[in-house]
């Protein structure tokens, strides 16, 4: 054992003061959520948010499962369609670009993913919806919120692919050379797999982007309680309810706004908890 | 542990020094808290900052969130002055009412839409979904596009009772929460129909937006119309209190009904109540 000198004291007592409040902060959010929506959590039996028949919290209905799928369908459907896009995007850059165009294309990747999701929502609001209204109206719709949240996590889960596919270790890949496999058997038979829990992990924090995204889609989704039939119905989401009605709810209502941000938190912590599980897989 | 135990104390005991040092700086100055309807704040906001002019010595902090938060708050002692967007119901005549100016509801189409008017049955039966189809009520053969405010706004309630419906019996195809966001809905759906502040819209008409006031019942929706009273969806803008006012709170709500503010509650396109 080696003895610590005072300044080596002093540091670790303020990194734990503040790794502490960091947990706090997690902790008091959750007891916050839990303190508010404590109300309504006794005085209803939890069966209320399934069997009510609509979503109309002044009327005393509180059926929160149309917007839980809706916030699935659309995260879900997002994904559909960000992950292959992604995951091209990311094998382009590691193994076909030319490395000029792979940095290029790599910045304006990074720029994607920096862009504020209201920007997103307002291009959705007034460029692709009306524009889907051409199509089949309303416009607002599911289509739109996947589409909008396709742009938004795309870049996540390119970067995210990027990163696991880059630390493949160069030994795999000269010696699938070796053995004179073509690039895309190199690709498919050796790199993907050995890169594979990386990968996972990313879309899975991408979903949970997916999930908690609140602007873009509040914009765009159309915000109808309701189970879409098709893609063109208008949904609301669970992070879009709270934003849409927080701001002028009050007794009841705004203690059901909380539970739906619980049942937020849930979805998201069950999602992050499985990337956690697999990013420890891929380390061990 | 007993170190973890240590530094929780640490923090609680840094918390409140931080809380303390706070309150003691906002006792500095006299402090008005002014809560409620999003319809009346960015006027408030206007009118606290000419008032913070005149008296230096005082701040006035404006929140929003709703009438129902201004009438809660003002009852709890939580805000000195709230901000209602309509009449005070029979059950709030504990409170007192200020009528600040007047805002109308109108109902909006894009406009390429050829309907110039419809009547109070013709909403209730498109926001119901008994009419489907602009072509029943005049206009075009395509579908009516729906679009409706979220629960818990004072719009979405003034509406309603004007046309004597539940929220539960409208069928919308999209549900908004502003006024803005209305109506930047309606401009990029040529068969939609909403209900926004009838101020704002006739600003965004005016500055070229392609959207289009509907007469109700024959009576065009315009300030006017509201100010002489003959348009029927209309409100009262309210500050309320749940005392009588006094001091500077009174001081506060004169300057704001004062004729020196006329001009910025016709800029912001309300309508001034004549006070004497």
């Amino acid at each position: 054992m080696f003895r610590l000198i005072p300044t080596d004291r002093l540091l670790i007592a303020i990194l734990r003061i503040f790794a502490v409040n960091t947990v706090l902060v997690l902790l008091l959010i959750l007891a916050f959520l839990l303190l508010e929506s404590w109300p309504v959590l006794m005085q209803l039996s939890l069966t209320r948010f399934v069997t009510d028949t609509s979503w109309h919290p002044l009327e005393g209905a509180y059926n929160l499962m149309p917007m839980l799928a809706g916030t699935l369908l659309a995260s879900m459907g997002a994904l559909l369609l960000a992950v292959p896009l992604g995951m091209s995007s990311a094998l382009f850059i590691v193994f076909y670009a030319p490395s000029h165009l792979a940095t290029l294309y790599k910045r304006l990747i990074e720029l994607l993913a920096g862009i504020p999701s209201v920007v997103f929502g307002f291009w959705g609001l007034t460029t692709l919806v009306p524009l889907i209204n051409q199509w089949h109206p309303p416009g607002a719709s599911l289509l739109a919120a996947i589409l909008v949240l396709t742009l938004m996590v795309l870049p996540l889960i390119t970067l995210t692919a990027y990163t696991a596919l880059a630390a493949v270790p160069d030994e795999l890949i000269h010696n699938a050379a070796a053995l004179g496999l073509s690039r895309w058997g190199m690709i498919s038979g050796v790199a993907l797999p050995a890169a594979g829990s990386g990968i996972t992990a990313g879309i899975i924090l991408a979903a949970a982007r997916a999930l908690g995204e609140t602007m873009a889609v509040l914009m765009v989704a159309g915000n109808v309680v309701q189970y879409p039939e098709t893609v063109f119905d208008p949904i609301r989401t669970l992070a879009a309810n709270i934003a849409l009605e927080m701001a002028y709810a009050m007794g009841d209502h705004r203690a059901v706004l909380f539970v739906s941000g619980l049942l937020l938190l849930l979805l998201v912590m069950v999602l992050s908890s499985i990337a956690g599980f697999l990013e420890k897989q891929r380390h061990a | 542990m007993k170190n973890c135990a240590k530094y929780l104390l640490i923090n609680l005991f840094c918390l409140i020094i931080w809380a303390s040092w706070l309150t003691s700086v906002s006792a500095a100055s006299q402090r008005l808290i002014v809560t409620g309807s999003s319809t009346v704040a960015p006027l408030m906001s206007e009118i606290a900052r000419r008032f913070e002019l005149q008296h230096p010595e005082v701040r006035i902090d404006v929140q929003t969130g709703g009438s129902s938060r201004g009438i809660n708050d003002v009852r709890r002692g939580i805000a000195d002055i709230g901000m209602v967007s309509r009449a005070l119901k029979p059950n709030e005549d504990d409170l007192h009412a200020f009528s600040i100016a007047m805002d109308g509801i109108g109902i909006i189409v894009h406009a390429s839409n050829p309907v110039r008017s419809l009547n109070p049955k013709q909403i209730a039966d498109i926001y119901t979904g008994k009419i489907t189809h602009w072509k029943s009520v005049g206009g075009p053969n395509a579908r009516i596009t729906v679009v409706n405010k979220a629960e818990g706004r004072s719009t979405l309630e003034l509406f309603l009772d004007y046309l004597q419906l539940k929220n539960s019996a409208v069928k919308p195809h999209i549900i908004i929460g502003d006024n803005a966001q209305g109506i930047k809905t309606v401009t990029g759906n040529p068969h939609a129909i909403g209900y926004v502040s009838i101020g704002a819209a006739a600003y965004e008409a005016q500055r070229g937006t392609p959207i289009r006031l509907l007469a109700l019942n024959g009576v065009t929706a315009s300030v006017e119309n509201v100010h002489s009273g003959i348009f029927p969806l209309s409100r009262p803008l309210n500050l309320i209190t749940s005392r009588v006012p006094q001091g500077i709170i009174r001081a506060f709500i004169e300057f704001a009904r004062s004729p020196q503010l006329y001009p910025l509650i016709e800029a912001h396109y309300f309508v001034p109540i004549d006070t004497d």
